[in-house]
């Protein structure tokens, strides 16, 4: 249902542009307003979740240690794995971030007769994530060129090293045959796999269908159907310039690509794709294993009702003397 | 465990035939079903009154009606906002799933039982959905299709089996790309489910005890002297040497502080009787203590406020008793409560010193603060510099392996120190498959209150990855001992192994150093610690 779901909404989405765009001509609706509004939604949305993640409190230090701790001198630590102090913490979210550490350790389970299980690795979503998030960066840093007169030298660098392979004219670039294709490994092992067609909503493919039609709708505007270019980047440098235009002849396909990435930056804040800040903020990968060394204070700690010494030992007294153990009062 | 137990679970090859293939109709449809031998019995009126704790009453899972309070429904749906007013990682964990099924077969529940609720990811939507219903306004507006359901009463029955299908092992969090600990949410789960009177008996009669007496059986005050007396004989009969057991006494240096389940069923009474005999060959100023008889604390497997109250009385009892730092036995929840959160919850303990060994003089850094010492720091420290004299050719009839638990691995990373200590007591040592071990280690299957009789089945269930583990280097190196550190394992394993990997047995690791030690004054030894003959000293007559 799900599945289904979230591939209508996203042809509903592309109907909305075409009736908008050839019927109404709203270009200015498509090609400015929604933009703007999706930018502000996307800031503000961020802001709001992460700024309610930083207020709630962490009552407890309850980092996961996935590596030995400190303590004695002789014996190594791992201050990646469990770390003891800010670097090990930052070295550690560092991988966490750049590399899915996490992910890197993905095992699979197999239950065979016997009964007994075998256990084998599986780098496949690992591999797939990867590809998937660094080709997604790459490629978002590459459209600075369009926002941007002149390029920064790093625009240019990277996309040279992303077209290095020249198959084509334009250049194909890694990264699009990349984001591609590990999208759609992503969307297949949700199908196929059945545990995970089980767990899978709605707000699971519609990220997968929105950033893969993005994908698309990109390389057919540039491969197949091509767009005037230097009219995308007039349109393009008048929005970062707040000096909006839209001019003749960006075509229909560039509006459907422009509102579907208006669409993924409304989406963001308030959907799982917020992971991206809160991998930062999860308490059980960004705090030290330091707590026997350093004190956590928690900020709403309060008093609890116990049961005293002095009311143990009234219960026991005559018990407790009996038996010839100490006690307070006689 | 009775052996009637094991004897009605069928044999292995047909227990296992699961399929860990989800079933046709969506989780959300399938109702709960409590199948015998798979939930605990319910929280008794008498101990939830103790603790002052809402809604006593005696009722059952298999009920139609569970009593629950007339606005149960507001209750929830406020403690729910209260938590994720309260716990950073809680409203986290609820928002950034991406539901990319990493840690699905990472559950030792979901390994042995098949059951999809128990892959962590849908045990977390369990509440999740809730969350989404109720605070998030994607949920509020798409309802279903974004994965929101209304809380109902077959929710909360739901939560009620699932929570207690989890033994908050943190193994699913080590696999998390963002570290989602499905243990968290659990406890979250958990503290919701008592508000309405939803407890195990299982997790709060030990709680009611601890609060009362001490610790977790009831064990009063002679009754813990006795029981320690008794082990002082038995260690006097098999070397000879006279053991002395300070209780209660002030000024003592050390207070120690042991789970009650080292004193109360073997084996944990040999690792009890272990450290007697260890810190007497030390000449240790040291002292037990009637009232903090417990380190082991199931507040952890009740709430946060529970884990406070029971814990506070071991400060308490440190202040009173006027020593100068703590050191801790064998325990595995024990320790995720002290260096989790005893500091933070009760301290400071700026009454104590930072604690020094007085027999190496080495300081304990990393406890500098919370004051408290595992005895596998401390006695990896006697080892390492020479101070005990040990014969490891004691323990020949052990082919060992060991068993990580969940805490200590999970929420301490205590994973060289009792690894070190048993190479030099044994001589025959073997790792189980990496899968298995160290961060990630299998559970025993009764964690987190679930180790009780009526859920014999799930706890094999759960109990099943580990002991394939142990089954493997059974077979393969001719394993016989399952050495541990922590109380509740030493106790969960031993059915776990009986029908697993029939044949070793669990030891805790102070009773493989108490066999190798060689004490000044001792007689010639004939038994180990369990009265069973030492390697050459077997009667040759038969
Ligand atoms: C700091 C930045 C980020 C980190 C560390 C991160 C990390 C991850 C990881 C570890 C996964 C699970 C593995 C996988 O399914 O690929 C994941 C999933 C995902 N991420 Fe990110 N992510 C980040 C930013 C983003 C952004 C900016 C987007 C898109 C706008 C995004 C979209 C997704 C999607 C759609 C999935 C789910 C894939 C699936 O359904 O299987 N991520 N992310
Ligand atoms: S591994 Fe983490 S992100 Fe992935 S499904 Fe499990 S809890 Fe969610
Ligand atoms: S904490 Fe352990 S028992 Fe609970 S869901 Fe995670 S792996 Fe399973």
């Amino acid at each position: 249902m799900g599945l289904w779901f979230s591939l209508f909404s996203i042809v509903i989405l592309v109907l909305l542009v075409v009736g908008g765009v050839e019927v109404f001509s709203w270009d200015s609706l498509f090609g400015v307003l929604i933009p703007y509004a999706a930018f502000v939604i996307f800031l503000i949305g961020i802001i709001y979740r992460v700024g309610k993640w930083a207020k709630t409190p962490v009552p407890f230090r309850i980092p996961t240690t996935c590596g030995q701790h400190k303590s004695h001198p002789w014996i190594k630590a791992n201050n990646l794995e469990s770390p003891y102090n800010s670097l090990g913490v930052i070295g550690r979210m560092a991988l966490e971030v750049l590399f899915f550490r996490s992910l890197f350790r993905n095992t699979r389970v197999e239950l065979m007769d016997g009964p007994r299980l075998v256990y084998g690795g599986t780098k496949w979503l690992w591999a797939a994530g990867l590809a998937f998030h660094w080709s997604f960066l790459f490629i978002v840093i590459r459209h600075l060129r369009f926002f941007t007169e002149p390029v920064p030298f790093f625009v240019n660098l990277l996309e040279g090293m992303d077209g290095l392979f020249e198959i084509s004219v334009p250049t194909f670039y890694l990264t699009d045959i990349v984001i591609i294709s590990a999208v759609t490994y992503l969307f297949l092992r949700r199908v196929v796999i059945p545990q995970l067609r089980y767990i899978s909503l709605a707000a699971d493919y519609f990220p997968l269908f929105l950033i893969l039609s993005i994908a698309i709708t990109g390389v057919l505007m540039r491969h197949f159907y091509k767009v005037d270019i230097l009219s995308v980047k007039e349109l393009a440098t008048g929005l970062s310039t707040l000096n909006p235009v839209t001019p003749e002849g960006v075509g229909l396909l560039f509006y459907i690509h422009l509102f579907l990435v208006s669409i993924l930056l409304m989406y963001l804040p308030f959907s799982k794709l917020m992971h991206m800040g809160g991998v930062f903020l999860s308490p059980t990968r960004n705090m030290a294993n330091n707590n026997r060394m350093v004190r956590h204070v928690n900020p709403w700690n309060y008093p609890v009702k116990v049961h005293t010494y002095e009311e143990y030992e009234d219960d026991f007294r005559v018990k407790m003397k009996n038996a010839g153990l100490p006690v307070e009062k006689e | 465990m009775s052996e009637s137990e094991l004897s009605n679970v069928p044999k292995p090859d047909e227990f296992m035939a699961i399929d860990h293939k989800p079933p046709k109709s969506g989780w959300m449809e399938t109702p709960v079903d409590f199948k015998p031998g798979n939930y605990c019995f319910p929280a008794k009126a008498k101990n939830l009154k103790i603790l002052d704790m809402p809604n006593p009453r005696e009722w059952s899972p298999t009920d139609e009606d569970w009593k629950l309070p007339e606005n149960w429904k507001e209750i929830i749906i406020e403690g729910i906002r209260e938590r994720l007013d309260k716990y950073r990682s809680f409203r986290i964990f609820m928002d950034i799933c991406v539901r990319c099924g990493a840690c699905a077969d990472k559950c030792h529940f979901f390994i042995g039982s098949g059951d999809p609720k128990n892959m962590p990811v849908l045990r977390a939507e369990l509440l999740r959905s809730v969350y989404r219903n109720d605070f998030t306004m994607a949920g509020k507006i798409l309802g279903r299709l974004a994965g929101a359901r209304e809380l109902t009463i077959d929710v909360i029955k739901e939560w009620f089996y699932y929570f207690y299908q989890c033994t908050e092992c943190r193994r699913c969090s080590v696999f998390c790309p963002y570290g989602i600990d499905t243990a968290e949410i659990t406890m979250m789960g958990r503290e919701l489910l008592h508000l309405l009177g939803l407890g195990i008996n299982w997790a709060m009669e030990p709680v009611a005890n601890c609060f009362m007496t001490g610790n977790h059986l009831g064990i009063q005050p002679h009754g813990f002297k006795e029981t320690l007396e008794f082990f002082a004989e038995d260690a006097e009969e098999i070397t000879g040497v006279k053991i002395e057991v300070p209780i209660n006494k002030k000024g003592a240096e050390i207070l120690f502080v042991v789970p009650s389940g080292d004193y109360f069923g073997d084996p944990g009474t040999f690792t009890c009787t272990g450290y007697m005999m260890l810190f007497h060959e030390l000449g240790l100023d040291y002292t037990w203590s009637t009232f903090a008889s417990e380190g082991g604390n199931f507040g952890l497997f009740t709430s946060h406020e529970m884990i406070k109250r029971l814990n506070a009385k071991i400060y308490a009892e440190a202040k009173r008793l006027g020593v100068k730092w703590i050191l801790g036995g064998e325990c595995g929840h024990m320790w995720r409560v002290v260096n989790q959160y005893m500091d933070t919850m009760n301290g400071p303990a700026d009454f104590l010193e930072e604690p020094v060994s007085p027999i190496t003089g080495t300081k304990f850094e990393n406890a500098k603060s919370t004051k408290m010492v595992h005895i596998m720091e401390f006695t990896a420290d006697l080892i390492k510099h020479n101070k005990l004299r040990l014969d490891p050719s004691r323990n020949d009839n052990y082919i060992v392996t060991f068993h990580d638990s969940c805490n200590p691995a999970r929420a301490m990373g205590i994973l060289e120190e009792p690894r070190d200590v048993i190479k030099n007591v044994c001589n025959h040592f073997y790792e189980m498959p990496e899968n298995t071990i160290r961060e990630q280690t299998f559970c025993c299957g009764g964690g987190a209150g679930l180790g009780t009789d009526e859920n014999m089945d799930m706890r094999l269930r759960g109990g099943f990855a580990r002991g394939n583990a142990v089954r493997y280097v059974q077979e393969k190196h001719g394993v016989n001992r399952l050495a541990c550190m922590c109380a509740i394992d030493r106790a969960t394993l031993i059915p776990v192994c009986d029908y697993w990997a029939p044949g070793v047995e669990v030891t805790g690791i102070h009773e493989m150093v108490a066999n190798a030690l060689i004490m000044r004054g001792e007689t010639e030894r004939e038994t180990d610690l369990r009265g069973e003959p030492l390697p050459g000293k077997e009667e040759k007559d038969e």
